[in-house]
């Protein structure tokens, strides 16, 4: 008897604890959807102070130069040999270019340097507006009759969404001449075919365009996500380094769930 | 830092990435050679088209002269109508052949545009008369098939 009661309690026990999961989600959601509501509502004012801006685009997009430069520059390479590795077998070697450049613009440019910009500067722009949460200088903001979300959140922002796409596309073109630099100049793929075959197959409005477009939604999901786990951290040590944790982590699955669902509808009838 | 050393280095940094754009713009997308400043219409009808699709070039003597922007179907002659935009530089007379051909042994399909003897030339509009569809693999085995067979009785 108090075997089967303690069943039952146990089983609205999980439920309850499962109902509660659901509800907090979707109160962060909302949460989230406000506070991009009050973000947007104040990028007016923060635009009036531009070097607010000018300066988060240097740090979250030029200090990342080198990393995204650099890992293009590999990741071309690894393309390059990995597909000449493939294309030789079936004695197409020439279409190299289009390989690399395709798979670069289409995909591994805008996924990878909104992976690599979540973690470096995704993390950072939490960590610092959490630290001020915690340090008590977002409420010191709001008692001088500075808003917050003008001042500190907002500039973060638009720094991150205007530098995603230029860094994808930097990351791109060091790819593309990574892919270069092993197939032509090392491996000796014929250059005239490797670059005419490339511009042959990539469209700008179809395969350039949709890339830029795809870095652009990355930077407004990434942006987005590091401000708000930032603003909403919990203000003690464990909460800001939970929240940083929670910005790369929800950053990478919200790049990699939207990479599918705005391929899916750019390139369905790519076939 | 001061606030012109920061300008100073955001401004290369978007200035390199607008020159990466422009790299992928020009260097590896086609934005130079594909997008013809002008262009016409002309329809054509083909009893079967095969493996063709929107956006698949349009050649004449192996030279991209413009793209195929529509593909539908005509339900009074059961036919399907290709919509070609060609380049406006490019004139073809009347009785131009419009052929749809394979690039390689298992290639993307394209249109072949054969120019014809006629003094006046396409206009936007108009329809090609002459074509001939895509070769499709199953009819011509059956055809080779059927073939074998009526030489008579076989060896076997």
């Amino acid at each position: 008897m108090a075997d089967d009661e303690q069943r039952a309690t146990a089983l609205t026990g999980a439920l309850v604890s499962l109902g509660h999961s659901v509800t907090s989600a979707m109160q962060r959601l909302g949460y989230a959807t406000r506070f991009l509501l009050m973000l947007l509502r104040w990028s007016g004012q923060s635009f009036r102070r531009l070097h607010l801006t000018i300066r988060e685009i240097y740090f979250s997009g030029f200090q990342s130069l080198l990393i995204i430069m650099v890992s293009g520059l590999f990741i071309g390479m690894v393309l390059g040999m990995q597909g000449y590795d493939t294309l030789q077998r079936y004695g197409s070697a020439e279409a190299l270019g289009v390989l690399v450049a395709l798979s670069l613009v289409r995909e591994l440019g805008p996924v990878v340097a909104a992976l690599l910009f979540a973690s470096r500067a995704g993390s950072s722009i939490t960590a610092e507006i959490g630290l001020m949460k915690t340090t008590e200088q977002l409420m010191a903001m709001d008692m001088m009759a500075v808003n917050p979300i003008a001042r500190v959140v907002a500039p973060r922002f638009w720094g991150g969404v205007l530098s995603m796409p230029l860094l994808a596309a930097l990351f791109s073109a060091t790819g593309v001449f990574g892919g270069y630099l092993i197939g032509v100049v090392f491996i000796g793929v014929d250059n005239g075919a490797f670059w005419s075959q490339m511009q042959a197959s990539v469209d700008f409005r179809y395969d350039v365009w949709s890339g830029i477009v795809k870095s652009f939604v990355f930077g407004i999901a990434v942006s987005l996500i590091a401000v708000f786990e930032g603003y909403d951290a919990v203000p003690t040590a464990e909460g800001v380094s939970s929240s940083i944790k929670s910005t790369v982590v929800k950053s990478a699955l919200a790049i990699l769930a939207l990479d599918f669902v705005l391929t899916s509808f750019m390139f369905r009838e790519a076939g | 830092m001061n606030r012109k050393t920061l300008d100073l280095w955001v401004g290369c940094f978007v200035a390199l990435g607008f020159a990466a754009i422009l790299f992928l713009a020009l260097k590896v997308g086609n934005l130079s050679a594909a997008n013809f400043a002008e262009t016409y219409q002309v329809t054509a009808k083909f009893a079967n088209i095969g493996g063709l699709k929107v956006r698949a070039p349009v050649k004449s003597a192996g030279v991209v002269v413009g793209r195929v922007t529509e593909i539908r179907f005509d339900p009074q002659t059961y036919e399907a109508v290709a919509v070609l935009n060609l380049d406006g530089r490019y004139h073809f007379p009347k009785d131009t052949f419009a052929l749809i051909l394979t690039a390689g042994l298992l290639g993307e399909q394209y249109i072949g545009l054969d120019p014809g003897g006629d003094e006046k030339m396409l206009a936007a509009g108009d329809a090609i008369a002459k074509t001939q569809s895509a070769v499709v693999l199953e009819k011509l085995i059956s055809q080779f098939m059927f073939n074998k067979a009526s030489e008579g009785p076989g060896n076997n």
